[in-house]
């Protein structure tokens, strides 16, 4: 059934377009944070629709709802023009939408085969008919064009061809609508070519395809229509003959929520942190550096932003200055002071904590209260002899919550009790009790909504107004042009380009190599 | 995002949730208590002798030995692991003593030496300690899983304890008052002020340990590093030595056990406490401790001690075989994990419904950090660009 349809966009224009695909009205809200307002969407029968937006903008909630892996709060999803609901991805796959995600779910011990037929074996009398599994996977294979040998381990096979190996498993189960997330990113420039190929060969036969990429270049070569996502809104929709890399930066960026500028009225002091040339190699990849010679110097009272895509090396240089990761080579110095050599403990003695990226992951206790996991990185200062006073440890715990403005009934209060925004809070508020002179923060406002994400800025802003060195890592542009006197670009573990706070966003991205704007 | 008006509905729906489930929480929270209780009652009921002084001193000292232990695996579960080589350990420690009261032989010299008992319950100690270093040395330096260091721990410990005695049990502990070693049953037989010795040193190890778990900074790094190693690292616990620490603190426990138990026993056998191991990680975990560390109290810890020795010494007093306790001891333990899981589940399941309903986002929150999180964290490790 063909479903012609008129529909009224954003940007004004009226499109008509034969959809395969269509979301109305789709919202998703994770408590108060409110992923998608109302997004309409269309994915056209036998082309490639590119979704553009910044980290946090909803494409992968999006994403997500299309292939069900989670359901919208509201919103209908049509097929055909006719609505349907999908409770998991199974129901979603059976309709014939499936999803590869960025990182591959594939078993890499089992064979090529074994993986295109996981759970949905072919039996017959006497168990698994093999012979008939081989043939079908050569099939899918020589239809694709990659000539790659069904009893191959998938371990032994380039990333590439892995991917190339998901997308054989997702049409053998007769996908009509295939949702890719980033499947460039960690392809070489060769392989790219011949993943395009297969999309190409995919359209000619009438599968669409949703494509997600942080790589806008490569998107635009690919891409039919394109859709741009911003803070849950969709901003814009235009086909591929009508759109250029400005036209889509434009609309992703767009004008920011006031994240604040750069503190000023005072003077910044001397160096505090001093990075010289730190490398930290790849464990996975032999000769590869996560972290290829970083030297960065950070004044007191001076917010530096770092810059990059995923993968740049943020993370990884992050974590070797706190002591986390083994840095191969270079040395760290906090106030001319070499503390390479030290423990995480030690460092933080020295006033050099880190922020880390993954809340859940590195940065609380969930098992202990808000006021333990605030006490927790500076218990030295309530240790009197052998025994904490339980005096002075409330003492610091108020302190913390009233310097960070956490909201939380008190210190008692369990973790899972507080918005993401006020965990992130009790992260900060944490490695602040310490009173450092220099604070590392990875990602900050990653997964925090807005107004959180203002908060916290004003927080690092005061802080180096009394003379912390602050250095804050982020993936969405808009963010370094909030407090940062100077903003710091990496890209494959590299400073590439350093700029000062009057920067236009177009620069920064052109830098990271997400984007090369004219 | 307003976080006043969440943090008022946050509170509001606590507040709900504490009327409605008061009477539940209170009776799942309290479980090995009450269950203690009942199990105090239904004895003293079928049993006249149960409920009497005697009975309870006497049941008290056989609950020594499990709590013993079982302190001692409560400091290691809330790290997130596992000591499975407990039982062998407190075997080894009791044969090491009895060895030591047959006197030394020094041959270079050609003397035989006799320790006085308090070297001896040192030196014991200490093998313990060395027995749990090693355990923990494998945990935290050589990532060796906790499960796999331990349970060859206990194979290795049985088996020298049964090289030492040649499978044989040294049934002569009493010493001899002319080379100065006697006492050592003071242990297992004498009284303060009524209660018997084993009772009070298990007395003392809970204060001991309670003070270091609520009012030291080790106490801390302990539940931090089982609740989140990862956490606690980055904010400056050292948690490689807290990982050595409490592992070394369980063998110091199982050998103060085995002193007791040998002396109680007056003999030291290298078979002693065999599946002992097992009862420890019972009693925690009826005292409410989770497995996957970073929850559990000293006081819970014992009340499971408590509940074990009690419920097996019951059975035998109202003349149950000792298959059928085994059948019973069995269901306890697996019921208590069963209320675990409801206890912590319960917790989940109103956050889950929370999450449907738009006006109290309490325990949305976590998943919502997830969602836009999401992107950056799949690409990870996959993005190289």
């Amino acid at each position: 059934m063909i479903n012609e349809h008129e529909v009224e966009r954003t940007s004004g224009e009226r499109v008509t377009d034969e959809a395969i695909l269509s979301a109305r009205h789709i919202a998703k809200s994770f408590g108060n944070v409110h992923a998608l307002k109302t997004v309409d969407f269309d994915v056209h029968r036998g082309k490639v629709t590119t979704l553009f937006g910044e980290n946090g903008a909803g494409k992968s909630t999006l994403m997500k709802i299309l292939s069900g892996v989670i359901r919208p709060t509201s919103g209908k999803i049509l097929l055909d023009g006719q609505p349907v609901s999908f409770d998991s991805t199974t129901d979603a796959q059976r309709l014939g939408i499936s999803i590869i995600h960025q990182e591959l779910s594939l078993a890499p011990n089992l064979s090529v085969r074994d993986n295109i037929f996981m759970g949905r074996e072919l039996g017959n009398a006497t168990g698994i008919d093999y012979a008939e599994e081989t043939r079908q996977t050569r099939l899918l294979m020589e239809e694709l064009d990659e000539p790659i040998d069904p009893l191959t381990p998938v371990e032994d096979l380039r990333l590439g061809q892995q991917q190339i190996v998901e997308i054989a498993r997702a049409l053998s189960v007769n996908s009509r609508i295939l949702i890719m997330d980033e499947p460039t990113s960690a392809l070489s420039a060769t392989e790219v070519e011949v993943l395009f190929k297969v999309i190409r060969d995919l359209k000619s036969r009438g599968v669409s395809i949703v494509y997600i990429s942080h790589h806008l270049e490569e998107a635009l070569q690919i891409t039919d229509h394109a859709v741009v996502l911003r803070d849950g809104i969709m901003t814009a929709y235009a086909e591929r003959k009508d759109i250029d890399l400005e036209w889509i930066v434009r609309n992703m960026v767009g004008d920011n929520f006031d994240l604040g500028s750069p503190p000023s009225g005072y003077t910044m002091g001397d160096v505090a942190l001093s990075l010289d040339s730190i490398t930290v190699p790849d464990a996975s990849v032999p000769g590869r550096m996560l972290v290829d010679q970083v030297s960065l110097n950070v004044r007191a009272g001076e917010v530096v932003c770092i810059y990059g895509l995923m993968g740049a090396g943020r993370t990884e240089l992050l974590e070797s200055v706190a002591g986390r990761l083994d840095a191969a080579d270079g040395r760290v110095l906090l106030e001319g002071e070499d503390i390479s050599r030290l423990s995480i403990a030690e460092r933080i003695a020295k006033g050099l904590v880190l922020v880390p990226e993954d809340r859940q992951r590195d940065g609380l206790v969930q098992t202990m209260s808000v006021g333990q996991n605030l006490s927790l990185a500076s218990i030295g200062a309530f240790t009197k002899g052998l025994l904490t006073s339980r005096r002075r440890e409330q003492a610091v715990v108020d302190e913390a919550i009233s310097n960070v403005h956490i909201k939380t009934d008190g210190g008692e209060a369990a973790i899972s009790s507080l918005s993401g925004g006020n965990q992130q809070k009790v992260v900060i508020g944490k490695m602040l009790a310490t009173h450092p002179k220099a604070v590392l923060l990875d990602e900050p406002s990653r997964g925090i909504d807005v107004g959180a994400k203002a908060e916290v800025f004003k927080l690092l802003s005061e802080g180096a107004s009394r003379g912390l060195s602050v250095v804050f890592s982020t993936s969405e542009v808009g963010e370094c042009l909030s407090i940062a006197h100077r903003i710091v670009v990496m890209s494959r573990g590299r400073i590439v380009a350093e700029f000062g706070p009057d920067v236009m966003k177009e620069e920064i991205m052109a830098a990271s190599g997400e984007a090369v704007v004219a | 995002m307003s976080d006043t008006s969440q943090a008022a509905a946050n509170s509001q729906a606590t507040n709900g949730a504490n009327g409605r489930f008061d009477l539940i929480r209170l009776l799942l929270e309290g479980r090995a208590f009450f269950a203690l209780i009942a199990i105090i009652v239904v004895f003293s009921i079928l049993s006249p002798s149960y409920f009497t002084v005697n009975n309870f001193l006497t049941m008290s000292s056989h609950v020594s030995i499990f709590a013993l232990l079982s302190l001692g695996m409560l400091l290691v579960i809330l790290t997130g692991g596992i000591d499975l080589s407990v039982g062998s350990t407190m075997a080894f420690a009791g044969v090491f003593a009895g060895f030591l009261l047959q006197g030394v032989p020094l041959e270079i010299f050609g003397v035989v030496l006799y320790p006085p008992v308090w070297v001896i319950a040192i030196l014991t100690g200490a093998l313990g300690a060395f027995v749990g270093a090693i355990n923990g040395v494998l945990v935290a330096y050589f990532k060796v899983p906790a499960f796999v260091a331990t349970l060859g721990m206990l194979y290795v410990a049985r088996g020298v304890a049964l090289l030492m005695t040649d499978g044989l049990t040294y049934n002569n502990l009493g010493g001899s008052p002319e080379f100065g070693n006697t006492g050592f049953d003071w242990l297992g037989f004498n009284k303060l002020l009524g209660i018997p010795v084993g009772v009070l040193i298990m007395a003392v190890v809970a204060i001991l340990c309670l003070l270091a778990l609520s009012r030291t900074p080790f106490g801390r790094w302990v539940y931090s590093t089982g609740g989140n190693a990862r956490a606690a690292e980055l904010s400056g616990v050292p948690v490689k030595r807290v990982q050595v620490s409490v592992y070394v603190l369980s063998g110091i426990c199982a050998a103060i056990a085995g002193l007791v138990l040998s002396s109680q026993l007056t003999s030291a056998g290298p078979t002693a406490g065999t599946t002992y191991e097992l009862t420890a990680i019972a009693g925690v975990v009826i005292g409410g401790a989770a497995l996957t560390g970073g929850r559990g109290t000293v006081r819970g810890t014992l009340l499971g001690a408590f509940v074990i020795g009690f419920l097996s010494d019951g059975l035998v007093i109202v003349g149950v075989s000792s298959y059928w306790q085994t059948v019973f001891t069995g269901a306890v333990i697996v019921l208590a994990v069963l209320l675990n899981g409801i206890q912590y589940r319960g917790r989940k399941q109103r956050g889950d419904s929370s999450q449907d309903d738009s006006s109290s986002s309490q325990q949305a929150t976590p998943s919502a950090m997830e969602a836009p999180a999401v992107e950056s964290a799949a690409g990870k490790p996959a993005s190289q660009s």
